[in-house]
């Protein structure tokens, strides 16, 4: 197993996965290890669309873990990446989210880069009338900027900061290879908008409440009233071999009082919308899974509820906060109709989603409560004690099985 | 057209009303501010600009506002949470039909109970009004773009 380089002593509670200590959500040691582990380590990261960048010279700037990158489409359109720092002062080489170049310049000294993060320009490098300049013995070469690694599947662009990871295909797995390809089936995606929000909570809470089906047939009681996602429905929770990757699928019920909403304190049985347009779901998968919520390892999140279609890009700022950015798309196939359902649906899930707004809320209140007790820890019992798929939704194996992977890493 | 005194004063009070309702209520009546076949919608700023639909809430009707605000009440999990609208530098235009084309900047300060005021949203509306037979202003379409793209965790009441 992988040692922890922590400078304080670290011991895992004896109960294992199911019990999770509260010093991994607090301590700047352990996340500045996760930074380097877990995002800049062996993983690949989620960093945008190919429809974001579609013509040569095309760019945008992103994060993995806590590091601005610049993904590009070079002149002979292949996809780059490299790390948003200039070799000689630190300062971002790219301001702007979105854009076209051939060149990034540095605003400070101007030293230019191209579309693969080389240095092709350091201004007075021979000196101003033989004054000055840059020692006989230095080399543009050394100063490159990082090069990321980059793979690409169903449009969805994936950089790593290691240089020999393994396909992109291997590392999803084939049951989260299947479910990623069902959204991604190789039609053209349009991207419909997007939205950010800060969530005051250590970026672990957001994989696991994503992970956690045993939550949202309790706390959404707007998904649960209309039978969206209940703990009666046909349901799976399924991982990858590593247990970093998981899926949450299930079925739509019914609007009704049944055994597994009588613990519900505040089901609304009779709740009704005053414009029922609001969920107007259509089937348009194959398969009858209304809701699909795939976590891949290290930073994203694929969503389809209902027809709502989204990822969510995890981008850690520090222990107790992380950035959550939301791509929402759909297919260049959709007619009006359903752009519009998309849209609706969107009510739903975004920073002021009409379900999302629970989880932001309650991970803030779970990250204040874990602040004042760092030494404590959490129970994950919820399905037994063990790391395989599940039929069910009574169950955190997911959460389990997560943890179980990032104490390899970690070393913890 | 300019608006009158009259017409500016209606324009005034209806723009309070929005902000008396949001603020200290009753939330049901903010609703009845809007015209039966109203849209509002709330967009970060960068999606306006690069003409992308999405919208953070996205009503498409008065029962769709009644919807929000029944969420509101009664299914999103919120921390109890005090909003203060301060809605300035209103500009308008009243059209030959007889609606108004207006629009103001915003700003809403958030007050988490027990937690110190911070600005939650800042932006600007983008507004068309109407006068129904009743005499009361009422919003056709209401645009609230804001710049604040990064929102501070969680938008609950509508801004």
């Amino acid at each position: 197993m992988n040692k922890p380089d922590l400078r304080d002593e670290f011991t895992w509670p004896a109960g294992g996965v199911t019990e999770i200590p509260y010093r991994i959500y607090t301590d700047p040691q352990i996340f500045e290890q996760e930074m380097a582990r877990i995002f800049c380590g062996d993983s690949w990261a989620y960093v945008g669309l190919e429809v974001e960048i579609p013509n040569p010279g095309d760019y945008l700037v992103t994060v993995i873990g806590n590091q601005s990158v610049v993904i590009t489409r070079d002149q002979e359109g292949e996809i780059q990446g490299f790390v948003n720092r200039c070799a000689h002062r630190g300062v971002k080489v790219c301001r702007n989210r979105t854009g076209n170049t051939r060149f990034f310049v540095c605003p400070y000294h101007q030293w230019s880069y191209d579309a693969h993060g080389k240095l092709r320009g350091v201004p007075f490098i021979n000196g101003v009338n033989k004054l000055g300049g840059m020692p006989e013995d230095f080399d543009r070469a050394d100063h490159n900027l990082p090069s990321l690694s980059i793979a690409t599947r169903g449009g969805v662009i994936f950089a790593s900061f290691a240089e020999d990871l393994g396909s992109l295909s291997d590392y999803l797995g084939e049951t989260n290879r299947y479910y990623f390809d069902r959204v991604f089936d190789g039609r053209d995606l349009v991207v419909l908008g997007y939205s950010r929000q800060l969530i005051p909570g250590n970026w672990k809470l957001m994989f696991e409440n994503i992970k956690d089906p045993y939550h949202a047939s309790l706390l959404h009681v707007f998904l649960v009233s209309f039978g969206l996602f209940r703990a009666d429905q046909k349901s799976q929770v399924r991982m990858d071999e590593t247990g970093r990757h998981g899926l949450l699928i299930s079925r739509k019920g019914e609007q009704k009082a049944t055994d597994s909403t009588k613990d519900i304190a505040n089901l609304r049985e009779d709740f009704s919308l005053a414009d029922p347009r609001l969920l107007d779901p259509v089937k348009e998968f194959p398969d009858d899974a209304t809701v699909v919520m795939q976590t891949i390892w290290p930073n994203l999140i694929v969503q389809q509820q209902s027809n709502t279609l989204a990822l969510r890009q995890i981008r850690p700022t520090k222990t107790a906060a992380f950035e959550l950015h939301w791509t929402f798309f759909g297919y260049a196939d959709d007619d009006e109709e359903m752009t519009r359902r998309r849209l609706r649906q969107g009510n739903l899930m975004s920073p002021a989603g009409l379900v999302s707004a629970d989880d932001s809320e309650v991970i803030k209140l779970a990250q204040d409560g874990i602040n004042q007790d760092p030494h404590g820890k959490g129970v994950i019992l919820m399905g037994g004690r063990g790391l395989e798929d599940e039929e069910h939704m009574v169950t955190e194996v997911a959460i389990r099985a997560f943890y179980n992977h990032y104490r390899k890493v970690m070393g913890l | 057209m300019k608006l009158n005194f009259e017409q500016h004063q209606q324009l005034q009070a209806l723009y309070n009303d929005y902000a008396r309702t949001l603020d200290d209520g009753p939330l049901v009546d903010w609703p009845n501010l809007f015209t039966e076949d109203s849209l509002y919608l709330v967009i970060p700023r960068d999606n306006y600009d690069q003409g992308l639909p999405m919208a953070i809430m996205r009503c498409e009707s008065r029962g769709m506002l009644e919807d929000r605000v029944h969420a509101v009440q009664h299914t999103i999990m919120h921390e109890p949470r005090y909003l203060r609208h301060q809605i300035t530098n209103i500009a308008a235009t009243l059209n030959a039909d007889g609606t108004i084309s207006c629009g103001a900047n915003y700003s809403v300060i958030e007050v988490v109970e027990g937690e110190l005021p911070k600005i939650l949203s800042a932006g600007r509306y983008i507004d068309l009004v109407s006068a129904p037979a009743d005499g009361q202003l009422r919003f056709v379409e209401k645009k609230v773009i804001y710049d604040s793209v990064l929102v501070p965790n969680t938008i609950v009441y509508p801004l």
